[in-house]
């Protein structure tokens, strides 16, 4: 009983500015929405690798595709991203880490099949690859 | 005449502090809200790094198993459903605090949390299986960037329940007043932060690692 009245106090009209932003994030129906696109977009990528629908190259890449997709709907129905909110800066700081975080996974990941792919057959079969080493290095 | 120009002077005054009050209680919620997410941004470039080193050493198994022959899918989708339902009962605890209601939000709150245990229950006993049947993380560069990955998203999700149950604490204590529904906010943005994270986790790690 103590509690409900604590929280009625703060209701009555003192802290309009508090009320204000109690209204200001999200509703059932957002909330409804995105829950059911991610049940969706989570079944969909579990059903395909389980019952080996498609060929597994193909497959990779549709459920990478699905995971982008629920990102989002994360993104818009969860955390209420757009493009107003906290003057745009949210919006800001999200578009600089995905930037780093495309060069940082795109980056380690070329560079990384690049070395297995040129350097492994040199250190194995070439005898000058020593020489070869030295002058990359 | 000097009396009513005083009470002029005063109430001008009066006015004049109430409003740099709502201009300095507003911007510190926005800055909080902001600079937190700010954090989760730079948070989600630890994980860029760790997804980018499970990318490199995903299929290096020195002899080990693959992904394929130990990860147990219904395991990892059960655990997807865990993370997600904990995602709207956080979701349903915010609406419930946008309405001032404290019965609620602590009730959903509380399902939020053992939703979150379920979830931890289940990855330690995944990763207590795996090092029970010796493949720790010091058996292939394969499991040395598996269990730093989902380790590092399983101590956040840890923390996450920590923060959880302090709040519940808090809000007993203090009610849904603006610092609690400002905290309120934070959490939610790291709970669902998490799981956005594990979107990640599991499409990348659980399930393409099981594809040949």
């Amino acid at each position: 009983m103590s509690d409900l009245h604590h929280a009625h106090g703060h209701g009555d009209g003192h802290h309009v500015d508090h009320d204000e932003h109690l209204h200001a994030h999200g509703s059932m129906k957002d909330y409804t929405i995105g829950f059911i696109l991610s049940v969706i977009l989570t079944a969909i990528p579990f059903w395909l690798v389980m019952t080996h629908q498609l060929a597994p190259g193909t497959t990779k890449y549709v459920i990478l595709a699905f995971a982008a997709v629920q990102v989002v709907v994360h993104m818009i129905y969860f955390l209420h991203m757009n493009s107003q909110s906290e003057g745009g800066w949210n919006m800001m700081a999200l578009l600089l880490t995905i930037i780093l975080l495309v060069i940082v996974m795109t980056g380690s990941i070329w560079v990384m099949y690049h070395m297995n792919a040129n350097m492994m057959p040199n250190m194995i079969n070439d005898g000058s690859s020593v020489h070869g080493m030295h002058d990359m290095q | 005449m000097s009396d009513i120009k005083a009470t002029t002077a005063g109430a001008v005054n009066g006015a004049d502090a109430s409003s740099r009050y709502f201009v300095r209680e507003h911007h510190p919620e926005q800055g909080t809200l902001l600079g937190f997410w700010i954090y989760l941004m730079s948070d989600c470039l630890i994980f860029a790094c760790l997804f980018a080193t499970y990318a490199v050493l995903g299929r290096n198994y020195a002899g080990g198993p693959s992904g394929a022959e130990i990860f147990d899918l219904p395991l990892v989708a059960l655990n997807t459903g865990f993370l997600l339902f904990s995602s709207i009962t956080y979701g349903f605890a915010m609406l419930s605090a946008q309405k001032k209601n404290l019965g609620k939000t602590q009730l959903w709150l509380a399902i939020t949390g053992v939703l979150g245990a379920c979830f931890l229950y289940l990855e330690l006993y995944e990763f207590s299986h795996l090092i029970h049947e010796g493949f720790g993380p010091w058996r292939s560069g394969f499991l040395t960037a598996f269990f730093a990955l989902v380790g590092t998203h399983g101590l956040h999700v840890t923390f996450g329940i920590v923060w959880l149950i302090t709040l519940m604490f808090q809000l007993g204590k203090h009610g849904i007043n603006g610092a609690n529904y400002r905290r309120l906010t934070c959490l939610s943005m790291f709970w669902h932060f998490l799981d956005v994270v594990w979107i990640g986790v599991f499409t990348y790690v659980y399930l393409i690692g099981v594809l040949p």
